[in-house]
């Protein structure tokens, strides 16, 4: 079995897993915005935790680098929660949730470092009705993902359509089914950016101090070397 | 006061060679005048290795190796720990920097001819140190447990399966089970804390002690001792390490760290080659990932081993490709060291040996394809020809005369 496993890795690494071949659109997001992030934290408890987890990052850390209060982080963000020091973790089961969707959902702390903050923007604006699927819908950026469309009253529904352009290429293309969920649809995207924003900003919470560290390092570098270099300079006047 | 610190220093000295010791190696140890920018690598390997260790212990106090929680372990360094996140990049940034600064440091031996004798045992240890270093990073790759740890560690593993008769319980024998596991994990640590890191300080003294016993070389590959002051013995091109050298060095660290610093803060993960995105999938042992490559510093060597379509053939090409380095010493019949004093046939080598060796290092990044697969065998052997034509071409080489004393 694990020479079989290591002939496919070794031979076939073209195996096609869990990404289709679709056009990254430009996340565009910005963790240095405070009130995105908010809104962002703020999908993400609602639709997201219902299934996923955020198991690494705490309630606490969330409310010092996004300016929430205790009192703002139990009254917006905390449903199950009761002290915030917790994680943001679920009460579903790994097990259960296999037997009802055919994998765990994963826990969603590093998605963005994982998957890129392109691909989850593309990813949650690519859902499009499938009836062939178990749960009526597919995703474009993920083939046969396992994950329902959880959003979809915020989007509206889309659908595949198959066009050919002038020069006889094919191209798959996702249009609303409806045409008066245009308006959502936008509102749709802003959203979705902002819930990419905190994906991102869980990620990794130490980039909003690394940037700001980074500059004072890098400045007291720079004056160190000059008196570094002057005192070379000193020393090997009498080198010749 | 004056006076207090020299009967101590006195007392020490009756005790333990301080003195001497810091005569020997730093005040005393005459060094050629004229290093340029080639010669700062040897202080910046050590730099990077003290901070290696540095920060690798504080590391080492809040990782768990542990396959249920090495993963969760790093992202609590990452988040709960104070400046966990710091020590983190430097570590995982000083790795990649570390091969930078070695493989920098290997070329200028490379340009400047210092294997030759008397320096063959220099070069032989610190080959070994490379080897050393290679095991360090991988076995290090493998803590923080993500699909690129484990997958990779499963693939390299494996090539020892393909040595004939005892291959198969040899892989099983180093991963304490039939798969990578909690159990290879837990080894690795050791190994990576332990073991590896003690080997590797020993052949850093003894590359070092051997260094200074031989002398260094120089870009102009002339021996210094050759050309002493009758008078005080001391070689007339030399200078002492000790203040020149350590205040060169000193200008040399601090503009190492600002670019080290910019990649930390700024760059940590160096758009994946440095941390792979797929590293941060927890290791899956039923899902293979669809894409493994090993991180940039061993992609030339991997490229060789993929070139070769027996993998018993392609696992002794890899391993041929770096223990040829221990040969080099030997396989250089040119009369003189430094390339400034080689014909254009060493030249034009080095030249497609530089080529290659950058060219396998992208194909090993890139997935198979055949372009792929024709370039790697082409550059494979470039960069072996480099080494197996070179006591022909470096003997019909037309060298220039080397000079009596050293140049600026």
């Amino acid at each position: 079995m694990r020479r079989l496993i290591l002939a496919l890795i070794l031979l076939l690494p073209n195996i096609v897993h869990a990404s289709g071949g679709v056009a990254l659109q430009k996340a565009d997001t910005d963790i240095s915005d405070t009130a995105s992030l908010q809104a962002g934290a703020k999908l993400f408890v609602n639709y997201c935790m219902g299934c996923h987890s955020a198991n690494y990052i705490r309630f606490q850390r969330i409310g010092k680098d996004l300016d929430l209060s205790d009192e703002e982080l139990q009254e917006n963000l905390m449903f199950t929660a009761e002290k915030v020091g917790e994680t943001l973790s679920i009460a579903m089961d790994g097990t259960d949730a296999k037997r009802w969707f055919g994998v765990a959902p994963p826990d969603l702390s590093v998605i963005a470092r994982a998957r890129g903050t392109d691909w989850l923007y593309t990813y949650l604006l690519s859902f499009y009705l499938d009836p062939s699927r178990p749960l009526g819908v597919n995703n474009l950026a993920f083939q046969d993902v396992a994950m329902p469309h959880v959003l979809w009253e915020q989007q509206g529904w889309q659908k595949l359509v198959h066009t050919t352009d002038e020069h006889g290429h094919e191209k798959a293309e996702l249009v609303l089914v409806n045409e008066a969920d245009q308006e959502k649809a936008e509102k749709y995207q802003k959203e979705v950016r902002d819930l990419v924003n905190f994906l991102d900003y869980v990620g990794e919470p130490a980039k909003l101090e690394r940037y700001s560290l980074g500059g004072k390092v890098i400045a007291f570098l720079f004056i160190f070397f000059i008196f570094a270099y002057l005192l070379k300079k000193e020393y090997w006047r009498d080198v010749h | 006061m004056n006076k207090i610190l020299t009967t101590s220093l006195e007392w020490i000295d009756t005790r333990y060679p301080l003195t001497k010791l810091w005569n020997e190696h730093l005040a005393e140890y005459y060094a050629p005048k004229n290093f340029n920018f080639w010669y700062y690598f040897g202080s910046l390997a050590l730099l990077v290795l003290v901070l290696q260790i540095a920060t690798g212990i504080f590391l080492a106090t809040n990782y768990k190796p542990d396959a249920q929680l090495a993963f969760a372990s790093v992202e609590y360094i990452m988040r709960d720990v104070q400046y966990g996140w710091l020590l983190r990049y430097m570590h995982s940034v000083g790795a990649s920097f570390f091969f930078i600064i070695v493989y920098l440091h290997m070329f200028r031996a490379l340009i400047y001819g210092s294997y030759k004798k008397p320096r063959e045992l220099l070069w032989i240890i610190g080959v070994f140190i490379y080897l050393c270093l290679m095991a360090e990073a991988f076995l290090g790759y493998l803590l923080p447990w993500g699909q690129m740890s484990y997958w990779g560690a499963q693939v390299i593993i494996s090539l020892f399966g393909a040595i004939p008769f005892v291959g198969e319980e040899l892989a099983v024998w180093i991963r304490g089970d039939f798969v990578i596991s909690d159990a290879t994990l837990n080894r690795f640590f050791a190994y990576h804390v332990v073991l590896v890191p003690l080997i590797l300080l020993a052949l850093v003294a003894v590359h070092v002690i051997a260094l200074h016993e031989v002398g260094s070389n120089n870009p102009d590959g002339i021996e210094i001792k050759k050309n002493k002051d009758p008078k005080t013995g001391i070689p007339v091109d030399g200078i002492p390490f000790h203040p020149y050298y350590t205040v060169k060095d000193i200008m040399g660290v601090a503009f190492f760290l600002i670019l080290f610093a910019i990649v930390i803060f700024y760059l940590p993960e160096m758009g994946g080659y440095f941390l792979e995105k797929n590293n941060f999938f927890p290791a899956d042992p039923m899902k293979t990932p669809q894409h493994i490559e090993p991180l940039w510093y061993f992609t030339p060597f991997y490229a060789i081993l993929r070139a070769v379509p027996d993998k018993l053939i392609g696992v002794v090409a890899m391993g041929a490709s770096i223990v040829v380095l221990f040969l080099l010493p030997w396989l250089d019949r040119s009369p003189v060291k430094s390339i400034r004093y080689k014909g254009w046939i060493f030249k034009l080598a080095l030249f497609l040996f530089i080529i290659s060796f950058i060219g396998l290092g992208y194909l090993g990044l890139q997935p198979p394809s055949s372009a792929a697969t024709f370039f790697a065998r082409l550059f494979s052997v470039i960069y072996f020809a480099f080494f197996l034509l070179m006591p022909w071409y470096s003997k019909i080489d037309k060298t220039k005369p080397v000079p009596e004393r050293v140049t600026h």
